[in-house]
């Protein structure tokens, strides 16, 4: 028969829309509003995995996304997605589930054999074990021990899924959509505020979906929470998100949501994100996070068919499915007695409860009685039965004195447990709140709030439907009042039943088993015994938080929300100290399980970054460049033609270049207009060099240093008017130069009248090189005489290009003649394009920023963050020319009188010749004064820059060596794995030493 | 409801057309940032026609030019192309001596003109600031980050905002808006 | 991601917009050269990387582009007081005290 263990009736699921899936390849049938975990029980499948230490067969120990055992793979497309919680699946047609962790298969795994070994996985096994031989660790454990690890398999292909972003904000946000949270949310909307609930499942309601023995305003629990929904939905100030985990709790009441918005489709429209992260800033928070249920630590208490008591009374009355045919009920409180009796109105059999405490409420034992349950009080569990499915229980009679005498078996096929309700104050706890143990409940409860945020129902240990949602509509009443001032009485709905049980217990219970033989789980998924606890104690650690590395207790996905009472209970007893004195681990995001994608979300692939384009980008895409990355943008690097490589390419680019002209796409330089009547004031005290003197019309090169003296970046700048500058910057310095300028502008020198406006993308920038340069560009030139002596080296002049206004300086940076015409961006490609047919009129070449590289190198011109690394000053790389002396001050003047900076033996800017002329030594390589140095001797310096130079016909080199000037001649070493190459220092000028080249 | 200084490129296609959802760049504009003291301030106004708005994150619009605050020295004025060269004339010359900044910034600047029922849900999937009109009302100017890029960000009406970005910036900036209206058209 | 009200634009805003200039107060010397060696290391060098009530420059980068002052308790990350460039720095001690520390 299909579905064995479902009800004829009852549930929230759809009888009449069956769903076929399958797991590990068996097909099922299932109904629609399943759940994965729901449908397998249905089908009578408890065995859904296997343990990730000892193996060992595990079932479905929950109903939450706090699951433990149940982890599986789902296949979608191709792919797999790992380690989904089954009971937080829900079922759609065609799902196709695997379980993980074994081999070959789920029935017969051959890691199992741990279980037999695990004597020799204690806890902290890792530290004892696997030490000797040294050698086998690299090639043998730790293979062995990655192999073994982890549960699913992480999926092969990029993930094709899509990923949203939203930024939300509201007045309240809600978390947690049981009783509480809806009482709180139809509160805190009454008074119009913005408010967003949550709710990690498919369905709103929480336990209210489970409960059928209580009322409310009349109606069951479930119909009451279906109609509130609806009222909250029609509701235009409120946002309702299902299936949507708060997952992190950040400051200043910003909170992470992961909404899954397709993984429960069959077939999800393409067009939908898979899950979208909701970065949520609210006024204020109200939790509703509800309480789990806590496993009680007995012998064996973790074979397929032992489950929680209000798991199996969700899977019964939400989803219409029975844990078992005969079921033993194993608690220490009387909400498990409600499972129980449930249980039995739906056929199935008790076969006994067992309650810990010798005594329990006379109300429950009444109607156990009229049920002709077995009642078993002061009883625990001492042993259980069967391999894959739990078949039976030993029970133990505990004396007053604590001993445990048999107290006979029992049948079953399954076994529901409770040890009472823990708190959840994860999100409290990430909030930064600080948690108080409550002695009369034998929980931490949430302390002081620590930001706006109020804690509402059982996750602060409030128990009792009424009271819980009382408490509900208080706490949306006062969050909505504190966000937006207004307040709005709300008519609470009465609910009857459900009333707060007692009881609970806390730590491993007494067996009359031998210790050492014993496996009581604490924690399920990291497998964790109560005995690794004490052992983890009796070893040293004495800190909770030791204690958790030790064993790693608590360190599942579910952050020991299910594990962390019992383990801190065990370690209180075997320490001998009060439970709140050893302290509570803390809580971290995310409170579940995030895929990277919901991370992610959409800045992936072209969105990673912004990639920014320059003006000539079409034109290098249709002409085969090659790209380089230079922090956002793609500059040209070289352009190869008919197969050559980078270096046939650079080499004729160089050559070309240096005898005729180049055109190079220099827009990506940093550009900022200082403008003002202090605008020469300014740069006096941010640049090294004079500018009061610099008539307009005229260019200089600026050095910045910051204030300890060191070089940040360099440019050339051209006085437009008596009060206005254009101030170039390297490409990567641009946002940075612009900000230090902001900086001393506002916070220094806020009586200057100067300001300045970043313009690097206002313009354009077209540079040609080469002696054939001005011929270049004359036939698109107006307004501006281009001859030798009306627009010398290092000009600037307004005027046009084919008609479009142009900014034309007359720079090089190559040693040729060369001109840089500035033009408005949206101008750039007509000027592109026209110089480029231009150019190859004149035989002229397009090259790229490695050409660039070389000729600048051929020339000693430094680049800022090449040569210099933020300890170079002006003076070591030979620049001392470029201060001004007169100057009373500028920004790095007093920096460079530092002791370590006048000091002798700084490294200095040099040339290198290698003896091999055709050998190019490799950038960054260390510089010694004999090939052979001895171990720990220090380096003289390193190569800064290397490449073959065309025009110099061998390879150049610069780099920065201990009194390198003092060298000259002199020949030094460069050791590398093949051997010593041995070079001679040089002056760092390769070509045209008088740099007449630059003139005419 | 559309704003004067700002009209869709007639060269340019629609990045997005939908029914919830439209956006489109647009044509260029006369921009200048404008930086100075209280007495350029006041003479700026009379090469304007209008004070330049001093309440923060508001903006001032008259015969066709506008002025939006960004910072309490700092405006962003618009004029449509075929009139920049005439409002630096005049701003210029009403100006004087007084100190100031005025530069071109024509160019570098784009913009993208978004409109619709889901401008503000589109807008918010980059941008971390809260866009509902009572927080963020019709007229209302700032600058911003959308994920990584740099924008400026005007609301021109109930469900109609520009969105400026530097022109190296645009395409991730348009491509990042129409990316997430994707599930805009889902079944 | 914090949340800072900029004291310019009269609003708050994300962290994101916002740069962190490090400690506040601590001006240029109007004549560096008059500076001894220590005197200068301890403009560049040393501050007080206080466990507790600070006060710090943001900038507010990609708003108004300002850069004002803010009292911040390093430990909560709590901002007990934001003010403009220029106005002088308030009583730690009393921020700390009403801050309940």
């Amino acid at each position: 028969m299909s579905q064995p263990y479902r009800t004829e009736k009852g549930g929230q699921i759809d009888r009449d829309r069956k769903i076929s899936f399958t797991f590990d390849g068996e097909r099922m049938e299932g109904y629609e509003c399943d759940t994965l975990a729901s449908a397998l029980l249905a089908n009578g499948v408890h065995l859904v995995g296997r343990s990730f230490k000892y193996h060992r067969p595990r079932g479905i120990l929950t109903a939450g996304s706090e699951e433990p055992n149940a982890l599986v793979g789902i296949y979608r497309k191709g792919d797999q997605t790992p380690n989904l919680r089954a009971t937080q699946v829900e079922l759609y047609d065609g799902l196709e589930a695997i379980s993980q962790n074994r081999f070959p298969s789920l029935s017969f795994d051959i890691g199992a054999v741990n279980d037999l070994l695990s004597p020799l996985f204690p806890s902290g096994f890792y530290y004892k074990t696997f030490m000797w031989p040294k050698a086998f660790w690299d090639r043998v454990y730790e293979p062995v021990i990655r192999a073994a690890a982890g549960l699913g398999k992480p999926p092969k292909n990029p993930d094709h899924d899509r990923y949203a972003n939203l930024y939300a904000h509201c007045d309240v946000l809600v978390i947690g959509a049981g009783p509480a949270g809806l009482a709180a949310a139809l509160a805190a909307s009454e008074t119009g505020a913005r408010v967003i609930l949550c709710d990690e499942q498919a369905s709103l309601g929480g336990s209210l979906l489970s409960e059928t023995t209580a009322t409310i305003d009349g109606k069951q629990p479930a119909d009451w929470a279906e109609d509130t929904v609806a009222d909250l939905a029609a509701r235009d100030n409120v946002t309702l998100l299902p299936r949507t985990t708060a997952f992190g709790y950040y400051a200043q009441n910003f909170v992470a949501l992961a909404e899954r918005v397709t993984d429960h489709m069959a077939d999800p429209d393409p067009a939908l994100p898979r899950e979208r992260l909701w970065q949520v800033r609210a006024k204020e928070v109200v939790i509703a996070a509800g309480s789990i249920e806590r496993p009680m630590v007995f012998p064996e208490n973790d074979r397929p068919g032992i489950l929680m008591a209000g798991a199996a009374r969700t899977y019964l009355n939400r989803y219409g499915v029975k844990a078992g045919q005969k079921v033993l009920v194993a608690t220490a409180c009387d909400t498990a007695w409600q499972a129980a009796f449930d249980l039995a109105d739906n056929g199935v059999e008790i076969a006994a409860i067992a309650d810990t405490r010798k005594i329990v409420p006379e109300a429950l034992m009444t109607i156990a009685e009229a049920r002709n349950i077995k009642v078993r009080t002061g009883c625990v569990v001492t042993a259980t039965q069967g391999r894959k499915r739990v078949s039976g229980a030993l029970l133990g009679h505990v004396s007053s004195t604590g001993a445990v005498s048999s107290a006979g078996d029992v049948a079953c096929d399954a076994l529901l447990m409770s040890g009472g309700w823990t708190p959840t104050v994860s999100l409290y706890s990430q909030s930064r709140g600080k948690v108080v143990w409550d002695e009369a409940s034998g929980n931490f409860l949430p302390g002081a709030h620590p930001q706006n945020e109020r804690s509402a129902g059982a996750c602060r240990g409030l128990y009792g439907l009424n009271a819980v949602l009382e408490d509900g509509y208080a706490a949306g009443e006062d969050a909505a009042k504190s966000a937006t001032g207004k307040s709005a009485k709300c008519t609470y709905a009465v609910a009857t039943g459900a009333h707060a049980g007692e009881g609970g217990t806390l730590g491993d219970l007494p067996n009359d088993r031998d210790a050492s033989r014993v496996k009581a789980f604490v924690d399920y998924q990291n497998d964790v015994t109560a005995k690794d606890v004490k052992l983890a104690v009796r070893e040293g650690m004495h800190s909770i938080e030791h204690i958790k590395r030790y064993t790693t207790t608590g360190m599942a996905t579910d952050q020991g929300r299910l594990s962390n009472m019992n383990a801190l209970a065990i370690a209180s007893t075997a320490l001998d100290k009060p439970l709140p004195q050893v302290g509570l681990t803390t809580f971290r995001q995310p409170f579940t399980p995030t895929s990277f994608g919901t991370f992610a979300t959409s800045s992936r692939g072209d969105f990673f970054d912004p990639v920014r384009k320059t003006p000539s980008h079409q034109w290098a895409v249709d002409n085969d460049v090659v790209f380089e990355d230079v922090g956002q943008w793609k500059r040209s690097r070289y352009f190869p033609k008919d197969g050559e490589d980078m270096h046939g390419a650079v080499a004729r680019e160089c050559q070309v270049v240096r005898e005729k002209v180049g055109l190079f796409d220099g827009s990506t330089l940093g550009k900022i207009e200082v403008v003002g009547p202090d605008a020469a004031e300014f740069l006096e005290r941010m640049y090294t060099n004079p500018w009061k003197g610099l008539k307009p019309g005229r260019c200089r090169y600026g050095l910045m240093l910051n204030d300890a003296g060191f070089i940040i970046d360099d440019g050339v700048i051209g006085r437009i008017a008596e009060d206005r500058f254009h101030v170039t910057t390297t490409t990567g310095g641009a946002a940075h130069v612009f900000a230090t300028m902001e900086d001393y502008l506002q916070t220094e020198w806020p009586d200057l009248d100067v300001w300045v406006t970043s313009t690097t993308e206002q313009y354009a920038v077209i540079a040609l090189q080469g002696p054939l340069a001005r011929d270049a560009i004359a036939p698109f030139i107006s307004g501006i005489d281009l001859s030798p002596d009306a627009f010398p080296h290092m000009s600037v002049a307004t005027g046009t290009f084919s008609g479009v206004p142009c900014r034309l300086f007359r720079i090089s940076f190559t040693g040729e003649i060369g001109f840089e015409i500035n033009v408005p961006r949206r101008h750039g490609t007509m000027v592109w394009d026209t110089m480029a047919a231009e150019i190859e009129k004149l035989g002229g070449v397009v090259y790229g920023t490695e050409t660039m590289h070389v000729l600048r190198a051929e020339k000693g011109y430094i680049i800022v963050g090449q040569e210099t690394d933020g300890t170079v000053t002006p003076d070591d790389v030979g620049m001392s020319w470029a201060i001004g002396k007169k100057k009373k001050d500028f920004v790095g003047k007093r920096g460079l009188a530092r002791p370590d900076l006048i000091a002798e033996g700084r490294k200095q800017l040099v040339g290198l010749l290698t003896k091999d002329p055709r050998i190019v030594l490799e950038e960054g390589a260390q510089v010694t004064k004999v090939p052979d140095p001895a171990k720990g001797t220090s380096a003289e310096g390193h190569v800064t820059s290397a490449y073959h130079s065309p025009a110099a016909g061998r390879s150049i080199a610069l780099a920065m060596v201990k009194d390198g000037r003092a060298l000259h001649g002199k020949t030094l070493y460069i050791p590398m794995p093949g051997g010593a190459i041995e070079v001679e220092v040089t002056e760092p000028v390769f070509v045209d030493k008088e740099g007449g080249r630059l003139n005419g | 409801m559309a704003n004067p200084l700002y009209q869709p490129d007639a060269a340019e296609e629609p990045v997005l057309s939908l029914p919830a959802i439209s956006m489109l760049k647009a044509a260029p504009l006369g921009r200048f940032s404008f930086r100075g003291r209280k007495a350029a301030q006041d003479a700026a106004a009379k090469a304007l026609g209008f004070d330049l708005p001093q309440q923060p994150l508001t903006a001032a619009e008259s015969s066709g030019k506008a002025a939006l605050w960004l910072g309490p020295d700092e405006w962003l004025l618009l004029a449509p192309e075929d009139d920049t060269e005439a409002l630096q004339a005049a701003m210029t010359q009403a100006i004087g001596d007084a100190p100031h900044a005025l530069v071109d910034i024509s160019h570098r600047q784009e913009a993208l003109i978004v409109t619709g029922d889901k401008a503000e849900w589109l807008l918010n999937s980059g941008i971390p600031i809260d866009l509902d009109v009572s927080a963020f009302p019709v007229g209302m100017v700032t600058r911003t980050l959308f994920h990584k890029a740099p924008v400026m960000l005007w609301r021109i009406g109930d469900d109609s905002f520009v969105v400026e970005a530097w022109g190296s910036f645009m395409d991730y900036v348009a491509g990042l808006l129409a990316e997430p209206a994707t599930e805009l058209q889902a079944a | 991601m914090l949340l800072i009200e900029c004291p310019y634009c009269g609003v708050e805003r994300p962290e994101l917009e916002f740069r962190c200039g490090g400690e506040a107060h601590i001006a240029r010397p109007e004549d560096p050269s008059g500076k001894t060696d220590e005197e200068w290391a301890e403009f560049l060098y040393m501050r007080t990387n206080t466990k507790g009530v600070y006060a710090e420059r943001w900038r507010h980068i990609h708003g108004c582009g300002r850069f004002f002052n803010a009292v911040r308790d390093t430990v909560s990350d709590k901002f007990l007081k934001i003010y403009k460039a220029g106005e002088p720095m308030p009583d730690l001690a009393s921020l700390a005290k009403e801050a309940g520390k």
